[in-house]
C-alpha cells in the first residue's frame, strides 16, 4: 500500500495526527476491521465530551441487535442496543449503580467501551504493552535497587579497582545510565512499532462508535 | 528586587570568590532574567483565559519544548548546584545521588506519561476521577498533591535564599529573608498571570540557558584537561582531601550502616517519586497527544541524563581544580562549587572571562530557582482549585454538559479560584519558608519525592493497572501513604534529637532514618491493596474498562 507508515510519523515534531487517521485506517483494517470507515473528522476528537454527546447509536446495526453480551469477534460492530437496558447484563451486574456525578455516560457509551475493551483489536494492543512494560520495569527496578542496596551491603566490593582509577562502583553507576538510556529507546522503538498505529486505528473508530 | 539583595553585601565572601564589584555583574544579569522571565509572562499571558490555557498551555507545545519544559521543572537548583557540588565534596557519593533521579524518568516514560495524557485533563485526580468519581477520592489526591508541591515549593525557596545571597556575595540572614520574598512574589506574579503558558515558556528558556551553561563549563573543562577524563579524577582524588576514598562509595552515606540503610530510603524514594509529582504530570497535559508526551518524555530522560553526565564532570573538575577544602569554605553544602568551577575556567579570579562566566552561570542558577517554583506554584494551585474547590467541595467539574448536578462552578470561576489559590499558596509557601530556613534543602526535596512515591505513586498505578481497585482502596492509599511518611519524619532525628534538628532542644524521635520512604511507600501500596479487599462495594467494572480504553488507546483524550 502507499502509505507505509511504519517507521512511523517521521521524528518531525509537526506529524499530522488529523492525516494519519486515514492512513491508519486504511492500512488497519486488515486488523481492526470497522463497518464505515468514516475517517477524519478532527472535531469531536479534541472535546473531552466526545462520549458526553448523548451517544446516538452510528447507523443502527442492520442485524438484529444481539441484546447482551456484545460478542467481542472482529465482527464487532459494536451492537449497540437501541433500547439498552440499564444495566449492560453483559458484565458484572452489580457494576453501575452508584455514579452521583456521572449522567453523561450513557449505557450506550458504556458499552461501546466494554464492547471495545473486550475487542481482539484492544486485547493485542494491551498484551503488547504490558508484556514490555512490566518485565523492563521489574528489571530496571530491579538493577537500581540492587545498585543502591550493594552500597549498603557490600561496599567492599564496589570498591576493587577495575581500570584506571574506575572501579565497580563507578563502572555501574555509568552503567546504570547507559541502561536507562538504552532502555527508553527500546520502549520507544516497540511502541512505534507495535502499539502506535493500532491504538490510533482503535481511537478513531472508539470515537465514531460514541459519537 | 536583585538590587536590594545586592546592595547589602559586606559579608565576608570566599577566599576564591569574586569581590566588591564583580557581583555587580550577577547583579545585571539577575535583573535581565527576571525583566526576560516577566516579559514572557505579560505578553504570553494574554494569550487565553480557559481553563485549558491556564491549566494546560492550550495543549500544543511540541514534544521538543515539552521535554525542555520537563527537564527545567526537574533540574532544580538543588540539582543545577547541589548535585555537583555534593560530587565536589564526596566523589563517588554525589555521584550516587544523580543516579536516582535519572533512572526514575523510566517509570514516568513506561508507566504514567502516555496513560495519564490519555486519561486526564489537567491533574493526577483527574485520572483517578475517570474511574473513582467520589468527591473522596478527589479530596484526597488533591489534598496529597498540595501536601508534596508546598514540600517541594519550600524545598526551594529555602534553597534560593541562602544560594541567591551567596551568589550575590552575601551571607546575612536578612538578605536571605528578602531574597525569598521576592521570589516568592515573583513565582505568584508568573503563575496568577501566565498561567501554564508563560511557566512553560519560562522552563523552556531556563532549560536551555541550564543545558547550555553546563555543556559550556564542561566543553571548557574537558579542554583543560586535553580529553583526559581519567586524569580528571585522579586529579580530583588528589584534592580531595581523601585521596582514594574520594571514588569509593561511602564518603557520605557509609558511616553506619543506618545512614547507609537512609540511603537506600532515599534512593527508593527519588526512583519511585518522581512519577508521583504533580508539577512533572501537569506537564504532559501540555502536549497534544499521547504520543508526544512519550516524546516529550523521552527528549526530557536525554536532557536530564546528559545534565546528570555534566554535572559528574563538572563536580570532579570543581574538586580537581579548586579543592575540596576550598569549595567547602565558600559553602559547607558545596552549592557554590559550579560558579567557582566558573570563575577559574574563564580565566580566574579578577580576569574578565573569569568574571563574566561566574556572573553568568549565577543567573542561570537564579533563572532556574524562579522557573522551578513557578511550575511548582502552578501544579499545587491547579490540584486545589481543580480537584479539591471546583471537584471535591462543589461537585465534579468534569462532563458538564451531561446533566446538572448541583450548580457546578464554570471553568472561568475554577481559573479564577486557581489564581487566587496560587496567590495563597505562594504566600503559605513564603511564610513557612521563612522559619524552615535552617532546614537541609536536600532532606526537603527527598521528603517530597517521599511523599509523593507514597501518596501519589500507587494510587494512581493501582487504578491504571488493576481491574478491581475501589473507591476505598483509593483513599486508603492516599491517606495510607501521606500519613505515615508524615508522622515518620516527625518522629525521625531530623525534627528532634540531634543538633541539625529543627527543634535541638527536645528529643522524641524513634525512627532512626530521616527518609521514610522505605516504611511509608510499602505502606501506601499496602493500603491500597487492604483498603481495595475489605471494600464494601465491588470495583466498577465499566468504569475501569472506559478508563483503559481511553488510557490506551486515547479515545476521548482532552
Amino acid at each position: 500500500m502507499p502509505q507505509q507508515q511504519t517507521s512511523s510519523p517521521g521524528q518531525g515534531q509537526r506529524f499530522d495526527w488529523w492525516a494519519a487517521q486515514a492512513a491508519a485506517t486504511a492500512s488497519e483494517s486488515a486488523a481492526a476491521p470497522r463497518r464505515t470507515a468514516v475517517p477524519a473528522q478532527p472535531g469531536p476528537a479534541r472535546t473531552a465530551d466526545a462520549q458526553s454527546a448523548a451517544a446516538e447509536p452510528v447507523a443502527a446495526p442492520p442485524a438484529p441487535p444481539v441484546p447482551p453480551a456484545p460478542p467481542f469477534a472482529p465482527s464487532v460492530a459494536p451492537a449497540v442496543p437501541p433500547v439498552p437496558t440499564v444495566a449492560p447484563a453483559a458484565v458484572a451486574p452489580a457494576a453501575v449503580a452508584q455514579e452521583p456525578t456521572a449522567q453523561a455516560d450513557t449505557p450506550d457509551s458504556t458499552q461501546v467501551y466494554r464492547s471495545v475493551q473486550a475487542s481482539p483489536a484492544f486485547q493485542d494492543i494491551r498484551r503488547s504493552y504490558r508484556t514490555f512494560v512490566f518485565p523492563a520495569c521489574g528489571a530496571f527496578l530491579g538493577w537500581y535497587l540492587l545498585y543502591v542496596a550493594a552500597e549498603a551491603v557490600a561496599p567492599g566490593a564496589m570498591r576493587s579497582p577495575v581500570a584506571g582509577p574506575l572501579n565497580v562502583a563507578w563502572l555501574l553507576g555509568l552503567l546504570q545510565f547507559a541502561s536507562t538510556f538504552l532502555l527508553t529507546w527500546l520502549y520507544a522503538r516497540n511502541a512505534r512499532t507495535k502499539r502506535d498505529r493500532a491504538a490510533l486505528g482503535l481511537r478513531w473508530d472508539t470515537q465514531d462508535q460514541l459519537r | 528586587m536583585t538590587a536590594t539583595t545586592g546592595v547589602m553585601t559586606t559579608a565576608t565572601p570566599p577566599p576564591v570568590a569574586p569581590t566588591g564589584q564583580h557581583h555587580g555583574l550577577a547583579v545585571v544579569l539577575f535583573a535581565v532574567v527576571v525583566l526576560v522571565t516577566l516579559g514572557i509572562t505579560l505578553w504570553v499571558g494574554r494569550q487565553g483565559n480557559a481553563a485549558e490555557d491556564f491549566y494546560a498551555g492550550g495543549r500544543g507545545f511540541t514534544p521538543l519544548q515539552n521535554g525542555f519544559a520537563l527537564s527545567g521543572d526537574y533540574l532544580s537548583a538543588a540539582s543545577f548546584l547541589g548535585v555537583a557540588g555534593l560530587i565536589a565534596l564526596y566523589g563517588y557519593d554525589g555521584v550516587l545521588y544523580s543516579i536516582g533521579f535519572l533512572v526514575a524518568w523510566l517509570v514516568v516514560l513506561m508507566l504514567v506519561a502516555e496513560l495519564v495524557r490519555n486519561a486526564g485533563r489537567y491533574t493526577l485526580a483527574d485520572v483517578l476521577a475517570l474511574r473513582l468519581r467520589r468527591r473522596r477520592v478527589r479530596a484526597a489526591a488533591g489534598g496529597a498533591s498540595v501536601v508534596v508541591t508546598l514540600l517541594y515549593l519550600v524545598a526551594q525557596m529555602v534553597g534560593a535564599g541562602s544560594l541567591v545571597a551567596l551568589l550575590l556575595g552575601t551571607d546575612s540572614a536578612q538578605a536571605r529573608t528578602w531574597t525569598i520574598i521576592a521570589v516568592g512574589a515573583l513565582m505568584i506574579v508568573y503563575v496568577t498571570i501566565g498561567g501554564m503558558r508563560a511557566t512553560t515558556w519560562i522552563q523552556i528558556v531556563k532549560a536551555f540557558l541550564l543545558i547550555a551553561g553546563s555543556l559550556l563549563l564542561t566543553v571548557l573543562l574537558v579542554v583543560r584537561f586535553h580529553g583526559d577524563l581519567f586524569e580528571l579524577m585522579r586529579r580530583a582524588a588528589q584534592h580531595s582531601g581523601s585521596g582514594h576514598r574520594y571514588l569509593e562509595p561511602g564518603l557520605k552515606y557509609g558511616a553506619s550502616f543506618t545512614s547507609r540503610l537512609d540511603f537506600f530510603s532515599l534512593g527508593l524514594a527519588l526512583v519511585l517519586g518522581t512519577a508521583g509529582l504533580p508539577h512533572i504530570l501537569s506537564r504532559f497535559y501540555t502536549v497534544p497527544t499521547a504520543r508526544a508526551a512519550r516524546r516529550s518524555t523521552m527528549w526530557a530522560i536525554g536532557l536530564v541524563g546528559g545534565f546528570y553526565l555534566m554535572a559528574i564532570a563538572l563536580g570532579l573538575g570543581a574538586t580537581a581544580l579548586i579543592g575540596s577544602a576550598e569549595v567547602r569554605h565558600a559553602n559547607a553544602a558545596g552549592n557554590t562549587a559550579v560558579p567557582l568551577l566558573a570563575l577559574v575556567l574563564g580565566g580566574g579570579n579578577g580576569s574578565t572571562g573569569g568574571v563574566v562566566l561566574f556572573a553568568l552561570i549565577s543567573a542561570i542558577a537564579f533563572a532556574t530557582i524562579l522557573a522551578v517554583v513557578a511550575g511548582l506554584t502552578l501544579a499545587s494551585s491547579a490540584a486545589f482549585a481543580h480537584d479539591i474547590w471546583a471537584g471535591a467541595w462543589r461537585g465534579g467539574p468534569r462532563r458538564r454538559r451531561g446533566g446538572e448536578v448541583g450548580e457546578k462552578p464554570s471553568e472561568q470561576q475554577e481559573v479564577v479560584v486557581a489564581r487566587f489559590a496560587a496567590a495563597g499558596i505562594g504566600a503559605a509557601a513564603i511564610v513557612i519558608s521563612l522559619y524552615a530556613q535552617q532546614l537541609n534543602v536536600a532532606f526537603l526535596v527527598g521528603l517530597a519525592f517521599a511523599v509523593a512515591a507514597s501518596a501519589n505513586l500507587p494510587v494512581l498505578l493501582y487504578s491504571l493497572f488493576w481491574s478491581r481497585f475501589t473507591v476505598r482502596g483509593a483513599v486508603w492509599s492516599v491517606y495510607g501513604g501521606l500519613v505515615p511518611a508524615i508522622v515518620l519524619v516527625l518522629f525521625s532525628p531530623v525534627v528532634s534529637g540531634s543538633k541539625m534538628a529543627l527543634f535541638p532542644g527536645v528529643d522524641f524521635h524513634w525512627f532512626p532514618l530521616e527518609n521514610p520512604g522505605i516504611v511509608s511507600i510499602p505502606l501506601g501500596f499496602l493500603a491500597g491493596w487492604i483498603g481495595t479487599l475489605t471494600s464494601p462495594e465491588p470495583a466498577d467494572a465499566d468504569r475501569f474498562a472506559e478508563l483503559e480504553v481511553r488510557a490506551l488507546t486515547g479515545a476521548g483524550a482532552a
